[in-house]
Formats: C-alpha cells, structure tokens, sequence
C-alpha cells in the first residue's frame, strides 16, 4: 500500500498510443510530474505533444500503459483539471461573462455563487469590463484572457495547457506568459503546458520535456534553472539566454535526428 | 441614415417610371385589357375587387404558413434524431434527399386523391416540398460542432442533454434559419400549386392559386394580374419576417451579422 503522499499528481507508466489508421502517435512514455511543477513538452511536429495533453484528461484514452491522475483515472480526475485549447474556443452565441460560468451552469452550481465567482475572475485576467460583450467583440487576447478565466473559475488543482497562446502576437504572447506566472505563484497549480517556443517553455516551466516524433517519445529532460518569482525582466538576464541556449541544443538534436 | 433615405427614393422615382411607361405603352398602342392590363386597369381591380382578393390572401397565407410551421417542427424534430442517433442517420438520411427532388406538380394530384380537395391537402403539399431544407440544414448545424467545444462539455462532465441543448442546438440557429429562409420562398409555391389542382371546390372560397385558374377562365386578366401581385407580396412577406426574426436570434453574437469590432 503506498502513502498518500508518494502518490505523483499526474503518473504515465509505459503510456503509448496508437490511432486507428496505425500511427504511433506515442510511443513508452514514462513521466512522473509532482504537485505543483510546471513542465512543458517541446518538440517537432508530430511528437504527440498535444495527444499527451488529451491522454492526461482523459479525452482520448491510452493503447498501453497506464494514466493516473492523483492516483485515479483520468476520466475519474476531470473535476480537478481544466483544459485551455489552442484556440479560445469561447461558444460565440454566449457572453464573455456566460462562457466564463458554462461549467458551473451546467453543474447547477447557485446563480449568485456563480455569478460571484465569475465577476472575481474577470477582473483577475483584467476583463471586468467586457462581462457582457460577445466572443466576436473581443481581440484575440482578450478571448484568451477569457479562455483562462473560464478554465480557473472552478479552481483547478491542474491545467493543462495546448499551445495557449499560439495564434497571439509575440508582445501580447510574452504579457499573458507573465500574467499566468504571477496567478500560478498565487494559485501553485500543476501546469502540463504544450508549446513551440523555446523561449516560452524556459520562461514559464520549472521542467521541459523535450520530445522526438515518429513515434512520440520522451528525448530529454531539461529543469529550468531560473530563479522565483520571474518576471519580465528575468528575460533579459544572461542566466535566461543560457536556459533557451541549452534547450535550443537539445531540441535541435531531436530535430536532426 | 440619409444614404437609405436617398437610394428608398431613387427606388421609388424608378418604380414610378416603369408603371407610367407600362400604361403609356398600353394606352398608345390600344392593347386590350384581356392581353394585358395596364397599371391602372389592375389597381381597379385590386380596389373593386378588394373583399375576394384578401379572402383569397388569407386563406394561402394559411395554407403556406400551416405547411411551413408544421415542416420546422417536423424538420428539427427529425434532424434532432438524425443528431443523436447516427444509425438513424445514415439509414434514413439518403431518403430526405429524395423528398427534395420529389417534383411537388407530381405529387400533389396525388394528395389530393388520398385526402380530398381543400385546405387541408394544400396545407400538406406546402409541408412536404418545406421540409427537406429544414431537415437538412438543421442536421448540419447540429452534427458539425467544433471538437473542441466536444471535448470542453467532456472535460465539464456534460450529459448528453446539456450537450445538445447548450451546444448542439445553438450551433445549428444559423443552419435551422437558412433552411427557413430557404422554405419560406418556396411554402408559397408549394400553396400556390396545390391549389392550382385543388384549391377549393367551392367559387370564392379557394387562395390565391384558386383564384388566378379562376380568372383566367373568365379571362379577367387585371384581375389576374392583382392576384399574382398579392402572391409575390405573400412571398416577400414570408422572407421579410424569417429575416427579422433570424437578425432577432443571431446579431448579437453570429458572425455575418454585424462587423467584428475588436480594440
């Protein structure tokens, strides 16, 4: 019988998927991510990065090898983790401030505990003022700024994160990195984050992984040597430039590989 | 404001101009009113007239409104199905293309053989030709949900009827008013024919469809001209009236109806 406390937040055993035309998407990953940690998975396309994420939130299940979450299935752990898509993904027909409360919504959780909650979390991400505005309205960091509310209205213990800020410019990119930095200071959830910016991944990730594709393997891991809290002048630190250095190397290696 | 204004007037200076060149070609030329009325010929009609043609307006606007109110609730409950059951889906689906390219001038002698003239056999014709555009275009909508949003209500633990009711059926709005839009022109064809075969058996009782058969008979082409009027204002109405309800549902949030504004 193990203890409670050796149990990791998030544990893959042997994990590997395999889809339904035959591709090896993943291939014996092993992977213990502790309480807390904020790691990252960088990699080539096709690596399976992003199926890692779905695996872990039980959206798509695993061919071989196991998936714990808090020593539960994933499916079982999906009321502690909120997922944050690529794109806002925000429902258009619904305001900024009906988004951020769908979940509670559809848990019939209280109207005044609900609407609470989310007029709280809108002014953390900085949108109070565009409560009652449609998706449409809204710029496209904004939207992600929305998107986040809605993923951390239900107080996660884990995000999971799919190339979040992808489609946003590189300065509005590098404020929302510091601005989920400072609510994970506050908040110390355990962050599994997806990403192709090698710069990102060292800025925000106390961990990399570095993976190689075809088929999805674990190449490298990489902790980030940069000291707490980070902010936007850690970047223009030496210590910085060497971390992105490092990982550029490493990740260059599964690229020619 | 002032733009609308200006192209409403240039709009009506050129509706002016083409009826006074219609009774100016009728006049000079000595045309008969039987070949063809002009202007003036038909609004006599349309005021002398008056009581039969509204009779008649009403009693198609009740057959095209009856056919396409009963085609929406028909259409969306059977694409509701079609979205929840793919095997229902994929074994039924091929046959809705099949009504739509079932030829209405076929098959509502047909109708009216198993039901009898009236208006309720209109009615029926109207509904089967108003079908297939809802049936078709509320499926799409509800079938073709983003994954993600799929995957969001996952994570959310959504049951299958939050599912559908929160996401499936919002996302199909702007399908479901394309196919209304789409069967709203067509339920006044769909009236219109039927009632060409059947519109009522008794004299001044029958629509629109009716009453042209009749007038042309009695070869009271003015009239006949009032009464193909009133059957395209029934059309334009049908539309104007999808189209403000569908602004009414969608322009707050749909994309093609209003310019994104973004900060």
């Amino acid at each position: 019988m193990v203890t409670r406390k050796s149990v990791p937040e998030i544990a893959l055993e042997g994990v590997g998927k395999r889809f339904r035309d035959g591709a090896v998407a993943l291939d014996g990953i092993s992977l213990n991510v502790e309480r807390g940690e904020f790691v990252t998975f960088l990699g080539p396309s096709g690596c399976g990065k992003s199926t890692l994420l779905k695996l872990v939130s039980g959206l798509s299940p695993a061919s071989v090898g196991t998936v714990e979450v808090n020593g539960i299935t994933p499916k079982n752990a999906r009321e502690m983790m909120s997922f944050i898509f690529q794109d806002a993904t925000l429902l258009p027909w619904r305001t900024v401030e009906e988004n951020v409360g769908l979940e509670m919504e559809l848990e019939h959780a209280a109207r005044e505990v609900r609407q609470e909650r989310v007029a709280k979390m809108l002014e953390v991400v900085g949108l109070g003022h565009v409560a009652n505005r449609y998706p449409r309205q809204l710029s496209g960091g904004m939207k992600m700024r929305a998107s986040i509310a809605r993923a951390l209205v239900t107080r996660p213990r884990i995000l999971l994160m799919d190339e979040p800020f992808a489609a946003l410019d590189e300065m509005t990119r590098d404020r929302m990195n510091e601005e989920l930095l400072r609510l994970y200071g506050e908040q110390k959830w355990t962050v599994l984050f997806v990403t192709h910016s090698v710069a990102e991944a060292v800025f925000l990730s106390t961990r990399i992984v570095i993976l190689a594709a075809h088929p999805g393997r674990v190449a490298h891991e990489m902790e980030v040597e940069l000291p707490w809290p980070r902010t936007a002048e850690t970047r223009e630190t030496p210590a910085f430039d060497a971390q992105v250095a490092q990982a550029s190397r490493l990740l260059r290696g599964v690229y020619q590989a | 404001m002032r733009r609308n204004g200006l192209l409403v007037m240039n709009s009506v200076i050129v509706l002016a101009c083409l009826l006074g060149l219609w009774q100016a070609v009728i006049s000079l030329n000595h045309i008969k009113p039987y070949i063809l009325p002009g202007p003036l010929a038909v609004a006599r009609a349309v005021h002398d007239r008056f009581p039969s043609l509204m009779s008649s307006l009403m009693i198609t606007t009740e057959e095209a409104a009856g056919g396409l109110a009963a085609s929406i609730v028909v259409g969306v409950a059977v694409a509701l199905i079609f979205a929840q059951f793919q095997w229902v889906r994929k074994l039924v689906y091929p046959y809705t293309i099949l009504l739509q390219t079932v030829p209405i001038l076929a098959i509502a002698p047909l109708i009216i053989n198993w039901i009898g003239a009236g208006i309720l056999a209109v009615t029926m014709v109207t509904f089967i030709i108003c079908l297939a555009p809802i049936i078709a275009n509320t499926t799409q909508g509800l079938v073709s949900v983003d994954e993600n949003f799929v995957h969001l209500f996952l994570m959310y633990k959504a049951t299958p009827a939050q599912v559908l009711l929160k996401l499936r059926l919002p996302n199909a709005l702007p399908n479901l008013f394309t196919g209304v839009r789409i069967s709203a022109g067509i339920s006044v064809i769909g009236a219109l024919t039927g009632e060409l075969f059947a519109g009522s058996p008794q004299v001044g009782r029958g629509g629109l469809g009716y009453a042209i058969t009749y007038a042309n008979n009695q070869m009271e082409t003015a009239y006949m001209f009032a009464l193909v009027f009133a059957a395209t204002m029934l059309g334009f109405g049908f539309f104007f009236i999808v189209m403000f309800l569908e602004w009414l549902a969608l322009h707050n949030w749909h994309e093609s109806k209003r310019p994104q504004t973004a900060e």
